[in-house]
């Protein structure tokens, strides 16, 4: 079970995750991943806070957009993310491609460089 | 069964026996009175012979006639209208007999008057009680608790009614009264019951006219005929000849009874066709409402649905156009199909709606209710004045089309159009249930399928156990689905050199399975090149860059085992950890190491994210390879079976033989879920160093 919410500001897109994402929930994830990148924003930021769980098929929806993002250089930001699902990215080694911060704020700072 | 036939016969006996010793009595009585002789018979005897004959009779007939519900009404009319017939042609034959000797000698002997009196007595006797109980029988047709009853009570006043032969008139002219009144009040109360008359068709309605006819015909003759008897012969013959009241009740009663449905038959002539047709819907419903159990075709459906729809409401043509995106059908009725695209056209004028209706599913039960008047308004067409049609919807969608013609305006009335209703519904259940069925069917195959491709991945994985002088390995697999994306397997490039390898696709089900065989061809075209751990990953990497889904990847480690130096090389892309129990030490500890899953980068710089490490291993030492499927069983509680139970586990039980450790992990992995199903493929592979 996952909710999935998308909030587009002017300065970036939103995506806040709730509960666990399998392989059949992953489809909200897939939608609203593309509902962020569509939506012509300079960056998405990941809320990962009430993210229990992910399985592969969640993180392969993350994995198939980071070719997209660098080319159109919207930077992905994921934060706030618990021990167990952290663990998850760091053992894919999807951490080493992906920017994953503490929290909203550093999330934020970090759109802003460059 | 034999009860009843022994009943039969008994009571066919009495009766003969008791007839023949009337006549007797009555010869010897005659003979007395002839010779002014005193013959010493009492009159009592005559009067009990005589009522042994009636109940005879009675018992006899009682239990002769058959079963309405067995025996059709017309053959038991029949029966009765036989012997009326024979009784009257016996009677007429000693009319005859009486003309032909005209005024000889011979018709005035008391004793052939009286023989023949008693022959026709008899007979009429006969008929008289066959004809009550064959009533009886067409009275308790359908018949009621309270019918029973009043039957009952009616007969057994009848048998009363005979033995108050023994009470003197004058004596007792109350009973008498009273006996006569309740005959007369239940013989007509019983007389309104004629349920029967409603299911005989309109043939077996004319015949039963006629045989009614005939019978209300016998009984008046009879009747008349008897009377005549007593009045020429009265005063000749020494005893009374005149019927007492149980003939006479009888007469009254089949005579009532035979008149009443003679006029209930007439009268229902008219409407029996209406019954008819009832009955015919009825059956025409139950045989659409069992088609799927039938074993009939869609197709017989329609047709049926055709078929009933025209014969309930005498339609001169009709048609069943079908459209169900697999297949379309047009059955006519009185119609050429070729006409159809045109009468549709000259429909589709008048009503434009017709169209509409079609394109537009959703909105029909609405235009329904509102054209369900403007339905069957007068039409301009040459042929046809009336049209009704309904669509056929099957799940919320329109599949057809039914269209009924009639050449007279305004032909449709409410009963009509209701029963035409209530056969497309039931045509369109019985198709939803062959497509019910059909789907049924094919997930059945699609399982079957899926038991095929189990079968086949599992051929994929090498046999469980693998043991040789190093090295003892054992391996458990199991799917979530019928197939899975978890994957192990071992090569041995030479005598002291095997290669290892756990892999895991992303996702399950049918789609990780397939990804699951790539990477077996992968493992098994680069496994003979001999490569070094990141190189093997490396090319791995590029080719199932090639053909993995955009959202899939596979996590993998790959070792290379050296039997004579004792080491592990391994490499680890995006993997779980392996843990590794080393003997001496009694310690077990996952190798971590940087690694990135198979097909997340699908370029060169994939290289630099993985790392090579070696380790050393001791005899004893366990390689516990496993998918994240285990890690991440949980428990009802919803937490996960975790790393750190799996590494006390392995510290706990690693001493034991492989194949003891990995059932000990499985037990333990289910004793954590509480047997909760896995929703993941889980693979556990444990090598133990001898």
């Amino acid at each position: 079970m996952v909710e999935v919410k998308v909030q587009i500001t002017e300065e970036h897109a939103l995506i806040v995750v709730n509960g666990e994402v399998d392989a059949s929930s992953s489809i909200h994830l897939d939608e609203a991943m593309q509902q962020a990148v569509g939506s012509d924003v300079k960056a998405v930021l990941v809320n990962c806070k009430h993210l229990t769980y992910i399985s592969s098929a969640g993180l392969g929806v993350f994995m198939s957009y980071i070719q997209e993002l660098e080319a159109r250089d919207i930077k992905f930001i994921l934060f706030d993310m618990n021990e167990t699902v952290y663990k998850t990215f760091e053992i894919l080694g999807l951490h080493q491609l992906l920017t994953i911060v503490d929290t909203e704020e550093d999330a934020k700072i970090l759109t802003h460089e460059l | 069964m034999r009860n009843y036939k022994n009943i039969i016969r008994l009571t066919l006996s009495l009766g003969i026996v008791s007839w023949l010793a009337l006549l007797a009595t009555d010869l010897l009585m005659l003979f007395g009175d002839v010779n002014n002789v005193r013959s010493g018979v009492p009159v009592e005897l005559r009067i009990a012979l005589l009522e042994i004959f009636f109940i005879a009779l009675f018992f006899y007939y009682k239990f002769i006639t058959g079963r309405a519900e067995k025996v059709n009404f017309i053959d038991l009319l029949w029966r009765v209208f036989a012997t009326g017939l024979i009784a009257t042609m016996v009677s007429l034959t000693i009319l005859l007999f009486f003309r032909l000797l005209g005024n000889s000698r011979l018709t005035e002997n008391v004793f052939l008057i009286s023989f023949f009196y008693l022959v026709f007595y008899g007979l009429v006797t006969a008929f008289l009680t066959s004809t009550l109980m064959v009533w009886q029988q067409l009275i308790l047709y359908q018949k009621s608790k309270r019918l029973i009853t009043l039957w009952s009570i009616f007969e057994y006043t009848l048998l009363i009614s005979v033995l108050l032969s023994f009470v003197p008139l004058n004596l007792n002219g109350l009973v008498y009264n009273a006996v006569l009144t309740v005959l007369f009040v239940l013989g007509l109360v019983l007389s309104i019951n004629l349920k029967w008359v409603a299911y005989l068709d309109f043939r077996q309605k004319w015949k039963s006219i006629m045989m009614m006819l005939a019978i209300a015909f016998f009984l008046a003759y009879f009747f008349i005929d008897l009377n005549g008897y007593t009045e020429i012969y009265g005063q000749i013959l020494p005893f009374e000849m005149q019927g007492n009241l149980y003939i006479s009740a009888l007469f009254a009663f089949t005579f009532i009874y035979t008149l009443f449905s003679l006029l209930v038959i007439l009268f229902n002539l008219p409407t029996s066709s209406v019954f008819e047709q009832k009955i015919e819907e009825v059956i025409n419903f139950q045989r659409l409402s069992q088609s799927t159990q039938a074993g009939y075709k869609a197709e017989q459906v329609y047709d049926i649905l055709l078929e009933s729809s025209v014969k309930a409401v005498f339609a001169d043509a009709a048609w069943v156009e079908v459209n169900d995106g697999s297949k379309q059908l047009l059955l006519t009725k009185n119609v050429a199909a070729e006409k159809v695209p045109a009468l549709k056209q000259q429909l589709k004028e008048e009503y434009h709606q017709y169209d509409i209706i079609r394109s537009l599913p959703s909105r029909l039960a609405r235009i329904n209710r509102s054209q369900k008047r403007k339905r069957h308004k007068m039409l301009e067409l040459p042929a046809y004045r009336s049209v009704l049609w309904f669509p056929l919807v099957v799940k919320n969608i329109n599949i057809g089309t039914l269209v009924i013609l009639k050449e007279l305006a305004d032909s449709y009335n409410k009963e009509m159009v209701g029963i035409i209703h209530t056969f497309v519904s039931q045509a369109c259940i019985s198709i939803e249930n062959f497509q019910l069925l059909s789907e049924t069917l094919e997930n059945e195959r699609y399982k079957e399928e899926l038991k095929i491709a189990n079968r086949v991945q599992r051929s994929l994985l090498p046999k469980k156990t693998i043991s040789n002088e190093a090295f003892d390995i054992v391996a458990f697999s199991e799917a979530a689905d019928q197939v899975g994306g978890d994957y192990y397997d071992i090569y041995q490039i030479n005598e002291h050199k095997f290669i290892i390898i756990i892999g895991d696709v992303s996702g399950k089900g049918t789609s990780a399975a397939f990804h699951m065989s790539q990477m077996k061809g992968v493992f098994h075209s680069l496994a003979q090149l001999d490569l070094s751990p990141d190189k093997f990953l490396s090319y791995a990497n590029s080719a199932l860059s090639r053909c993995l889904e955009k959202t899939s990847f596979i996590t993998a480690s790959f070792f290379v085992v050296d039997t004579h130096e004792h080491t592990i090389e391994f490499a680890r892309a995006g993997h779980c950890p392996t843990l590794v129990y080393n003997a001496q030490k009694h310690q077990a500890k996952f190798l971590e190491s940087k690694g990135l899953g198979l097909g997340i980068v699908r370029n060169a710089s994939f290289d630099s994210y993985i790392e090579v490490s070696k380790e050393t291993y001791e005899s004893h030492d366990v390689v516990v390879l496993y998918t994240d499927g285990i890690t991440e069983a949980v428990n009802p509680a919803n937490e996960q079976f975790g790393y750190e139970r799996l590494r006390v586990l392995i510290e706990e039980s690693a001493d034991n033989e492989p194949q003891v450790i990995q059932q000990e992990i499985i037990r333990n992995l289910y004793e954590f879920c509480q047997q909760k199903i896995l929703n993941d493929d889980y693979t556990v592979l444990i090598i133990k160093f001898k």
